[in-house]
């Protein structure tokens, strides 16, 4: 019977820490950025299907990044642990930082305990009444957990998009401008070279702070298009009403066909 | 998230990393039943008496449907409550109304919300008005045990369906059987006399404002024949809730829009109780 050799427990957590980053790094990347009226989601996503941001609950939601089927159990895990505490509770009892820690949880028992932790990085964030109310979480491979302050980038090259993020995010940022940044961001690689990302390729969400109960919507689309294109221009224009954001859902479609304020769609102002 | 037996850290449940299904209530049922309606357990034979919902009246409009419940609840002879809503949104685009037990109901109702948010949370999709109406029977179902001891739940539904653009009512029994029907439908203690009324004020191509003023006085029926359905309260400005679904989604009808029709119902009723015309 051969004797397996001693590896210091120093040297196994390397070892899978080493192992989940490599897998992190491989994938694209994902930022998570405030802005005056809420949180803005932006992946770097081709798929319209298989979606890296989702809802959780009425002002939560998921982004995340790494290997799909280890964060979509963890979504939909997200998905049943919240609608159980709202059904159980109160929907104004499910919150964010429970929402964290669980994950956390999980996140680093499975670092610990099982043949190979999960390659995945997650953000759970929550619209609060203001800006300075929001939350968003990060989580890593290994369970940790970090409060950021407005804006994450995960993925591939995320030192590189922090950084970037971190010169040119300031708070109250309009939603137009925040995206702008974000792809500017995702679209930088880590040796210097650009990428240009159309709307195709891009997944994009928000936490609207300003709507009543579920706050989560998808934005695409023409809207999307209006949004990325809009010149920086005076605050006031730039704002676009709640019922302007495109979604998933109909009540929200049937909104934004009302909605035909000349703020929203009409031609961009000239910059000031 | 639980406690695991062996001491280790607490972390989500495998219940909650399963994969496989968007259904709330299968999760709960394999992981808290308890917390599900018909988790209940009675003692054989006994039968209790608890506040019951009476008369949830529907119909289709041109474009639409409107469905209407009075807001009384009764215990035996006793009025147990005069303002309580019976009519829900179920989503966006859908509406459930509740007759029976009102307790069981209303938690039912609370649980088919969450069901429904949960799959299009999961799914990222709409489920489709029919898987609604199914889902809804399938949670009836689950109820049996109850109401053959007394503690009955009869809902309706009624939503748009966007595929073909039109309104559609779906009745339920006691077993969890789910009927599509046509034009109109009423359940409950008053539901005899509120359809009596629907067959004479209900036509094909009613307008919106139309259908919620036959709604309006169909339960002015109910209530007129029937001790358990109440009657628009003047005296203290309850009036019946009444949601209307079409393609822009599921609302409900304002106060002051309630008043004038309930006005109007009872000012044509003067001298002339029967409604006759």
């Amino acid at each position: 019977m051969s004797m397996p050799f001693y590896v210091p427990p120093e040297q196994v957590m390397k070892d899978r820490a080493d192992f989940a980053r490599k897998g992190i790094a491989r994938g694209r990347s994902v930022v998570v950025v405030g802005y005056d009226r809420g949180i803005a989601f932006v992946a770097e996503n081709p798929s319209r299907a298989l979606h890296k941001v989702s809802e959780i609950y009425d002002r939560i939601a998921f982004a995340a990044v790494g290997r799909y089927n280890e964060f979509e159990s963890l979504r939909v895990a997200g998905i049943r642990y919240a609608d159980l505490r709202g059904y159980s509770y109160d929907r104004t009892d499910v919150t964010a930082r429970a929402l964290a820690n669980t994950y956390a949880q999980t996140l680093g028992a499975v670092f610990t305990q099982e043949s190979k932790p999960f390659e995945i990085e997650i953000v759970v964030a929550e619209v609060g009444a203001d800006s300075d109310s929001d939350q968003i979480f990060r989580l890593t491979y290994d369970g940790s957990v970090a409060d950021e302050q407005g804006f994450v980038a995960m993925g591939g090259a995320s030192e590189v998009a922090e950084e970037r993020l971190g010169t040119g995010w300031r708070p109250g940022m309009t939603l137009s401008e925040v995206l702008r940044l974000a792809v500017d961001v995702l679209g930088a690689g880590g040796n210097g070279e650009r990428r240009d990302l159309d709307e195709a390729q891009l997944e994009v969400a928000v936490l609207d702070r300003d709507r009543p109960r579920r706050s989560f919507r998808r934005i695409g689309g023409p809207l999307l298009t209006r949004l990325l294109g809009e010149p920086r221009e005076p605050r006031e224009t730039t704002d676009v009403p709640a019922a302007a954001l495109g979604s998933e859902s109909p009540v929200a479609q049937a909104d934004s066909a009302e909605d035909a304020s000349p703020g929203a769609s009409g031609p961009p102002t000239p910059p000031a | 998230m639980t406690q695991s037996s062996t001491g280790r850290p607490r972390r989500l449940d495998d219940a909650f990393l399963t994969a496989g299904s968007s259904s709330f209530t299968e999760f709960l049922t394999a992981y808290r039943p308890e917390l599900l309606p018909a988790g209940r357990r009675l003692p054989s034979g006994a039968t209790i008496e608890a506040p019951h919902g009476t008369t949830i009246v529907s119909l289709l409009f041109e474009g639409g449907v409107v469905m209407a419940g009075d807001r009384r609840a009764t215990m035996g002879n006793v009025i147990a409550n005069r303002d309580m809503e019976k009519v829900f949104a179920a989503d966006d685009y859908s509406v459930v109304g509740i007759a029976g037990t009102a307790g069981i109901a209303i938690e039912l109702v609370r649980l088919y919300q969450v069901e429904l948010e949960h799959y299009e949370k999961i799914e990222g999709a709409i489920m489709s008005l029919e898987g609604k109406a199914n889902r809804l029977a399938s949670m009836i179902r689950g109820n049996l045990a109850l109401a053959m001891q007394g503690l009955t739940v009869v809902p309706t539904y009624a939503g748009f369906d966007l595929d073909s653009a039109t309104g559609r009512i779906y009745s339920y029994d006691v077993t969890g059987g789910c009927y599509v029907e046509g034009g109109h439908h009423s359940t409950g203690s008053g539901s005899v006399f509120a359809r009596g009324a629907l067959k004479k004020l209900w036509r094909p191509g009613l307008e919106e404002q139309q259908a919620v003023s036959v709604a309006v006085e169909a339960l002015y029926d109910a209530a007129d024949d029937d001790s358990a359905t109440g009657g628009p309260d003047l005296g203290r400005q309850i009036w019946p809730t009444v949601a209307v679904v079409d393609h822009s989604g599921a609302r409900f009808v304002g106060q002051d829009v309630l008043q004038g029709h309930v006005e109007r119902v009872v000012a044509a009723r003067r001298d002339n109780p029967g409604g006759a015309r």
